[in-house]
């Protein structure tokens, strides 16, 4: 089991946590100028490397707060995220 | 607007002379908890102190208004995973910008109202959540050792004693685990409806303190 650092709580294990996918997906600023495939991507694709990947987590059994974290996919490690400017897309 | 002001009264100033008798979750198994008491050096005791009244604040953070709040509640901020106050009277730190006030009956009156005047038309909410959560309590030398069986936390004094909380999970359910004196002895506010599970699950973690 991973054990995870809330940046509020301190290190929980992973079942108190829920996964809420890549962090800094920004909702597109006029949806109405996307066309089908291109909002299917917003919707859908993600990037999957193998590596380092910004992830949104909720500690759901604890403080009921969302923060992000970059997970090492391969190996599991996690270091907290370093807040910054969202890119506009 | 009659229903703006139900949400308005303070619950906990309500007129319960008239009200129907209450009953709290686990009153039924004050004779099973008796009888799961184990005395001694590796003793421990559980009990529901039922009642407690609770509401839930959220506060911007450090900020004038949660002081306002807390100086209302003639209470200082909670620090981080901290609990102010005493026994009788507590603020516990929920989040960064949320604090649960655990008070006993009597010295409630007049809070939410006392906690409503600091907030103003602040950002922030207090709602009376008495009826949430009732609270076990489990005491005694072997506490510690009872809960870690059910939970994943660092209990040990190193990492958690007097005037700490926490929420986190006790066996599958969510639970605020409060210690509030070194024997050790815990609060723990649980769900009404996780009441029972949570109650089965540390009396069979306390059976093997039991001799005989």
């Amino acid at each position: 089991m991973l054990l995870i650092r809330c940046p509020w709580c301190g290190d929980r294990d992973e079942v108190e946590f829920r996964y809420g996918g890549q962090a800094d997906v920004a909702y597109p600023t006029d949806p109405h100028e996307l066309d089908d495939a291109e909002w299917g991507n917003f919707l859908f694709v993600r990037a999957n490397p193998m590596g380092a990947l910004t992830e949104r987590w909720v500690h759901t059994a604890g403080c009921r707060r969302w923060f992000s974290v970059v997970r090492d996919t391969a190996t599991n490690e996690m270091t907290p995220d370093i807040p910054r400017r969202r890119e506009s897309r | 607007m009659t229903v703006l002001h139900r949400v308005e009264t303070d619950l906990a100033e309500a007129d319960t002379a008239t009200a129907a008798p209450r009953h709290s979750p686990l009153e039924h198994r004050g004779a099973e908890f008796e009888r799961a008491t184990a005395l001694g050096p590796r003793g421990v005791r559980l009990r529901e102190e039922p009642f407690l009244t609770q509401l839930n604040l959220r506060v911007p953070p450090d900020d004038a208004v949660s002081e306002a709040v807390a100086e209302a509640l003639d209470l200082t901020p909670p620090a981080a995973n901290k609990v102010s106050g005493d026994e009788g009277r507590a603020l516990l730190w929920l989040g960064p910008d949320e604090w649960l006030l655990v008070a006993e009956e009597e010295r409630a009156r007049g809070a939410l109202r006392a906690v409503r005047s600091a907030q103003q038309d602040a950002s922030g909410s207090s709602v009376d959540v008495s009826a949430n959560r009732t609270t076990l309590r489990l005491a005694g030398p072997a506490a510690r050792e009872v809960l870690e069986k059910v939970c994943s936390l660092d209990l040990h004094p190193r990492a958690f004693s007097v005037g700490d909380c926490a929420q986190t999970l006790l066996g599958r359910t969510v639970a605020v685990l409060w210690q509030v004196g070194p024997d050790p002895e815990y609060r723990v506010l649980v769900r009404c409806s996780f009441a029972e599970y949570l109650a089965d699950l540390l009396l069979d973690a306390m059976a093997e303190f039991l001799e005989g």
